[in-house]
């Protein structure tokens, strides 16, 4: 880390990813400094999920690198793990483990992954519970919380492992639309602790608040890579326009307030 | 039709089907087809139930040591239990010794009906069972305390079914996870191993295992290295019920969400880690049911094991009935260990039936 230059934590070059005959991703170059929050969006099938996927190796990439925090993804399990323990992951459909309660969930990375205590790992998972006002729900299981709430939870559990870059994909999209504003507070809140986020959504009122950067992809590659202001006033790409000009009329209804 | 304007007739509400007689209606005779049904199988009771109630209660002989009376008799010899339930139920095993079969069965049940218990699935009950079944050999073995030392040729019986049974499930259902776990793999050599391991099994009779196990295997055995004949079975018995469960726990990992996987992946949880805490203990359950069906027909297999000369409970019986006095009362001697493989069974089956009820109600998980 060098005086008065930020870090770069995730440093992505030349990433292509295709399903068969697919080209999900064609030649992904992307670099992000410690601290800063990116909101990735774009149409359906643009690439934008399996990009973060391949962060944490649950894609593996055709070409290219990418190096977090120092650790290139590679071959090598040691480092797989190394980067899967620097970031965390909040997936659409939550995922969270259902034969474990919302406690469980958190503590069950602590223990396994962190080799922390039971006691130590009960004490930081209900600290995180706290964090997403979560902690009355603590023995529930994921079948007896709403969609918000078990995403909500799955945000925690990703906090609790205190990784490097927090991964969202879509966290919002599998939400009926009054739960959506809950979750968005929460990382809202989060940004503004300055941790580093790369958030695919579709949410552009969150984009608009919180992204340093906004990456608009379409058809495997990055179309734009600008700040939010610049990105949602003057769009450079008749593409994007097109893309912002859908999704602010369909989603306009569902915008948390900035 | 009256013009529109007039109510319909008030009809007295409709008489409720209740009561012996409409009971019999619906349930025998709602149709033609019903009633021609209804009256082929009353035939068929009036002609046969007579003869079936005279023959097994009305003129069956219960007790007797004298094979006589049974053949004046013109009713089943139920005698023929009584007289013989020491060899049917324990083999060869010495005669003044085999209260210690009678330990080990109690034993074995003891656990097994401890084991229903969810509450007692911990740790704890493992142990039991290790220290129940080494209690359980050790009186089975004798040659300390005083005990006669007892070969396991002279084995039989339902301690031995008990065993054979106890070690074919201990045995097989932790092979049979790894082995669907192997096919799961994204390792191609394990993957191909597992597979063909399964594949194979299934594709031959248990029988063939057996006679394999018990004939072919000491010719392939360096001279004077040989195992006890009872043993291979029990591998035999092992190898074949691991394959069949590997397909029925494949199941419940296939029922698994790929985003269990990728949820324990993203927080860098270890392959064991995500299999033995994330996968299996959902997959398990899904695949109750299957489960014990294999358990069930692993209890009705160990009466396979006659053929190869192990004396079993059904071998116990066969042996029994090897007495020329007694002989021709092979009907009532089969039927009484059908009854005790049922009963055995069908409890299986309950429990698993509550089991499943039990996880299906209430919480979650």
């Amino acid at each position: 880390m060098r005086e008065g230059r930020p870090e770069c934590l995730l440093d992505i070059s030349g990433v292509v990813k295709t399903f068969g005959r697919f080209r999900a991703l064609n030649g992904i170059t992307l670099k992000v400094d410690r601290g800063e929050k990116i909101v990735i969006c774009g149409p359906s099938g643009s690439g934008k999920s399996t990009l973060v996927r391949c962060i944490n190796r649950l894609e593996t990439a055709d070409a290219g690198r990418i190096v977090v925090d120092g650790i290139e993804l590679d071959y090598d399990v040691r480092n797989i793990r190394a980067v899967r323990r620097k970031s965390a992951m909040v997936f659409q459909s939550f995922n969270l483990f259902p034969h474990l309660t919302a406690l469980e969930n958190l503590t069950f990375g602590l223990t396994c992954v962190l080799g922390l205590s039971r006691a130590d790992a009960e004490e930081r998972g209900r600290q995180y519970l706290t964090r997403v006002h979560m902690l009355e729900h603590e023995s529930k299981y994921p079948g007896q919380l709403s969609g918000g709430q078990q995403q909500r939870v799955a945000i925690a559990r990703a906090l609790t492992m205190q990784p490097d870059i927090l991964l969202f994909d879509e966290p919002t999209s599998a939400l009926d639309p009054e739960m959506i504003k809950e979750v968005l507070d929460v990382m809202m809140d989060l940004a503004r602790e300055g941790r580093t986020m790369l958030v695919v959504t579709h949410e552009m009122g969150f984009a608009r608040a919180v992204a340093d950067r906004v990456v608009f992809m379409d058809s495997g590659e990055i179309v734009e890579d600008a700040p939010p202001e610049e990105f949602f006033t003057a769009p450079r790409t008749e593409r994007a326009q097109r893309f912002l000009g859908q999704i602010l009329k369909h989603r306009s209804g569902t915008e948390a307030a900035p | 039709m009256q013009a529109s304007g007039m109510t319909a007739p008030r009809l007295p509400p409709a008489k409720a089907a209740t009561g012996f007689w409409s009971w019999v209606r619906v349930g025998f005779f709602s149709s033609t087809g019903s009633s021609i049904l209804t009256l082929v199988m009353a035939a068929i009771l009036v002609v046969t139930l007579p003869p079936l109630v005279r023959w097994a209660f009305l003129d069956s002989i219960w007790q007797t040591d004298d094979p006589a009376i049974c053949r004046e008799a013109s009713g089943a010899c139920w005698a023929v239990v009584a007289e013989k339930h020491r060899v049917m139920l324990f083999g060869t095993y010495p005669y003044e010794q085999q209260w210690r079969g009678v330990l080990v069965v109690a034993l074995m049940v003891a656990l097994i009906l401890a084991s229903t218990v969810r509450r007692w699935w911990t740790p704890k009950l493992l142990m039991a069972w290790v220290a129940g079944l080494a209690v359980a050999l050790a009186l089975q073995f004798g040659g300390f305390l005083g005990l006669e030392f007892v070969q396991t040729t002279m084995w039989g019986g339902l301690p031995l079914t008990m065993f054979i049974f106890v070690g074919t499930i201990a045995g097989g259902m932790p092979f049979a996870v790894l082995l669907a776990l192997g096919r799961q793999s994204d390792m191609p050599i394990i993957q191909k191993l597992s597979a063909g391991y399964i594949e194979t099994i299934r594709g031959i009779p248990l029988v063939n295992i057996l006679f394999m196990a018990a004939l072919m295997f000491p010719l392939f055995m360096p001279e004077g290295v040989n195992f006890d004949k009872l043993l291979r079975a029990q591998v035999g018995m092992i190898m074949f019920f691991a394959a069949y469960t590997a397909e029925s726990v494949r199941g419940g990992l296939q029922a698994i969400p790929r985003g269990q996987y990728e949820a324990a992946d993203s927080l860098g949880v270890s392959y064991w880690d995500r299999t033995f805490k994330i996968v299996l203990p959902q997959a398990l359950r899904i695949v109750i049911p299957p489960i014990v069906n294999d358990v069930i027909r692993a209890f009705k297999n160990t009466s396979v094991l006659v053929i190869i000369g192990v004396l079993d409970l059904l071998g116990g019986t066969m042996a029994a009935l090897e007495d020329p006095e007694w002989t021709r009362y092979y009907v009532e001697a089969y039927l009484f260990i059908a009854i005790l493989y049922f009963v055995f069974c069908f409890s299986m089956s309950q429990y698993s039936q509550k089991l499943e009820a039990e996880l299906k109600s209430g919480r979650n998980y």
